[in-house]
């Protein structure tokens, strides 16, 4: 924003008050900048031309590249929560309950939340990188002087793919890590696989497996909101493009776990 | 055609542009000189409706376009074609798709009359054969004429050139303004060119305008310019210091 330059200066004393106040304004601005950003890109998302080969590649490049991260973490999760609640429950002898207490803590829980934290990590910073590059060598102007949105080519493809894909890999990560846990428990420590199945179905309803679709799908609209936003309004040169990585990271992890506690709270 | 009035544009505490006013004729080349650093990019962008100024308007054809958003902004960028200073080409496409991209996106032409097109600006511009490479493919000059036959393809009245020749060997410098000049009189749109390529642009430009402090000092027929009695003026066209410049290169020559 530009002000007017020769604007009088405040008086020394109340210059931490102006600093405060600015920073409050910045903030608020900031905020109304990032909440603008997301009306936008949805209000498009449902005009006319739509851009399907952009979409499904932006599928290609949240989902499919990240399904072999999904799958190794989704295994090592369910794997140490098999350890470890096994371990847990045999001091009480209630290992019968293992596999809805894996179930439940995956699809509720940790398959949502890591997933997402993992793809924010693997592609989340690069869809902040690619959009930030495409900032700082014009062709993000190159789109708007050809009268083109490019919150139509780079925003929407990206958020409608994340909605689409990450229930999908919420999916894979809590099957796997179910079957990781059941590698655990079953094979290794002996548990019949009866038990561990058997009692899952008489304890995980619809409901618990709604709360993680609900779940992944707001982290599927949030993770591409921020990073893309950030790609958008990253600064000036490689500097600019690797803060505003770190930021998108950062950010989207941490929001990540404010909207899970929210969520946690509000869904049945 | 595009009348710029009072234009100013601040960043901060630092005042861009202060007040500029500048005419721009149907069909001229007019190329705003001026130093490094000195707004002349900033001014390009409120002529494109990239950037709005503090105060002042940029007329285009009667309308303000600085007053304009959304739809009606874009009514004016789609009569415009833009070179960028890096080319801004699509990494992500070949060649034949970056020059292809806004007859796609904006037109109703058929594959076949769109590839037409595409193969002739590329013919145009010396590249017919490059269409399948990656810009990360191909050198910076061919990157430019890339651009150039982008800017082209849909045939805008209006093509702004951002420093279309930085970065470039003289004779590639040479051979951008050459190609600028011959599509010009073949295509008949109005240039506006930003550069600091000195004594070159004389050759191509129709009317000069000296952009300096934030202010056109001054303007007229490149010729003119030329002969130009403005110390400000001459010292630019002759590459000379500034006295404050002249003692820093002593000093730097002096402790060498």
């Amino acid at each position: 924003m530009s002000g007017p330059p020769d604007a009088a200066p405040f008086p020394a004393v109340l210059r931490p008050i102006e600093a405060v106040g600015r920073g409050s304004l910045d903030l608020v601005a900031a905020l109304g900048r990032f909440g603008r950003f997301l009306l936008e890109t949805l209000a498009l998302t449902f005009v006319p031309p739509f851009k399907l080969s952009r979409l499904v590649d932006r599928i290609h490049f949240i989902g499919f590249r990240s399904l072999t991260i999904v799958v190794l973490t989704g295994a090592f999760t369910g794997m140490v929560l098999g350890l470890q609640i096994f371990l847990v429950l045999s001091r009480f002898g209630a290992e019968g309950f293992l596999g809805p207490a894996v179930a439940l803590a995956l699809i509720r829980e940790l398959g949502p939340v890591l997933c997402a934290v993992f793809v924010t990590g693997l592609a989340g910073s690069a869809l902040t990188a690619e959009i930030g590059i495409m900032r700082i060598t014009e062709q993000i102007d190159a789109l708007m002087v050809m009268a083109l949105s490019p919150l139509r080519y780079l925003a929407v493809p990206a958020i409608v793919a994340g909605v689409i894909s990450f229930p999908l890999m919420t999916a894979i990560f809590d099957v796997v890590g179910i079957f990781g846990a059941y590698l655990v428990s079953v094979k290794l420590l002996g548990l019949s696989a009866g038990t561990y199945f058997g009692e899952m179905q008489t304890f995980v309803d619809r409901r618990d497996i709604m709360v993680g679709v609900w779940k992944s799908l707001c982290f599927g609209i949030l993770v591409p909101w921020v990073c893309t936003y950030k790609g958008f309004h990253c600064g000036h040169g490689a500097e600019g493009v690797a803060r505003a990585t770190t930021q998108a990271v950062v950010l989207s992890s941490v929001l990540i776990l404010v909207l899970d506690y929210v969520l946690g709270s509000l869904l049945p | 055609m595009i009348r710029v009035e009072r234009l100013e544009k601040s960043f901060g505490a630092q005042r861009v542009l202060r007040g500029v006013d500048l005419d721009v004729a149907t069909g001229e080349i007019m190329v705003v000189i001026g130093r490094s650093g000195g707004g002349k990019s900033v001014l390009l962008k409120h002529l494109i409706g990239l950037l709005r100024p503090d105060a002042g308007a940029v007329y285009v054809d009667g309308i303000d376009i600085t007053r304009l958003r959304g739809t009606a902004l874009d009514k004016i960028r789609q009569r415009y074609g833009v070179v960028f200073q890096g080319g801004a080409l699509f990494d992500s496409m070949s060649v034949f798709d970056n020059v292809a991209f806004p007859l796609r996106e904006r037109s109703r032409l058929s594959r076949a009359e769109i590839a037409r097109r595409v193969g002739e600006k590329l013919g145009q511009v010396g590249l017919a054969e490059m269409g399948d490479k990656n810009p990360a493919e191909i050198s910076g000059g061919m990157r430019k004429r890339v651009a150039i036959a982008r800017a082209l393809v849909t045939e805008p009245e209006v093509v702004f050139f951002d420093e279309p020749t930085t970065g470039l060997d003289p004779i590639l410098v040479n051979t951008i303004h050459h190609l600028i000049q011959d599509l010009h009189r073949r295509l008949h749109f109005t240039a506006i060119m930003v550069s600091h390529e000195i004594p070159e642009i004389f050759a191509i430009a129709d009317r000069v305008a000296m952009l300096h402090e934030g202010r056109i000092i001054e303007s007229g027929a490149a010729g003119s310019i030329q002969a130009s009695t403005n110390p400000v003026v001459q010292q630019f066209i002759r590459g000379e210091l500034e006295p404050a410049e002249r003692g820093a290169s002593q000093y730097a020559g002096a402790r060498a």
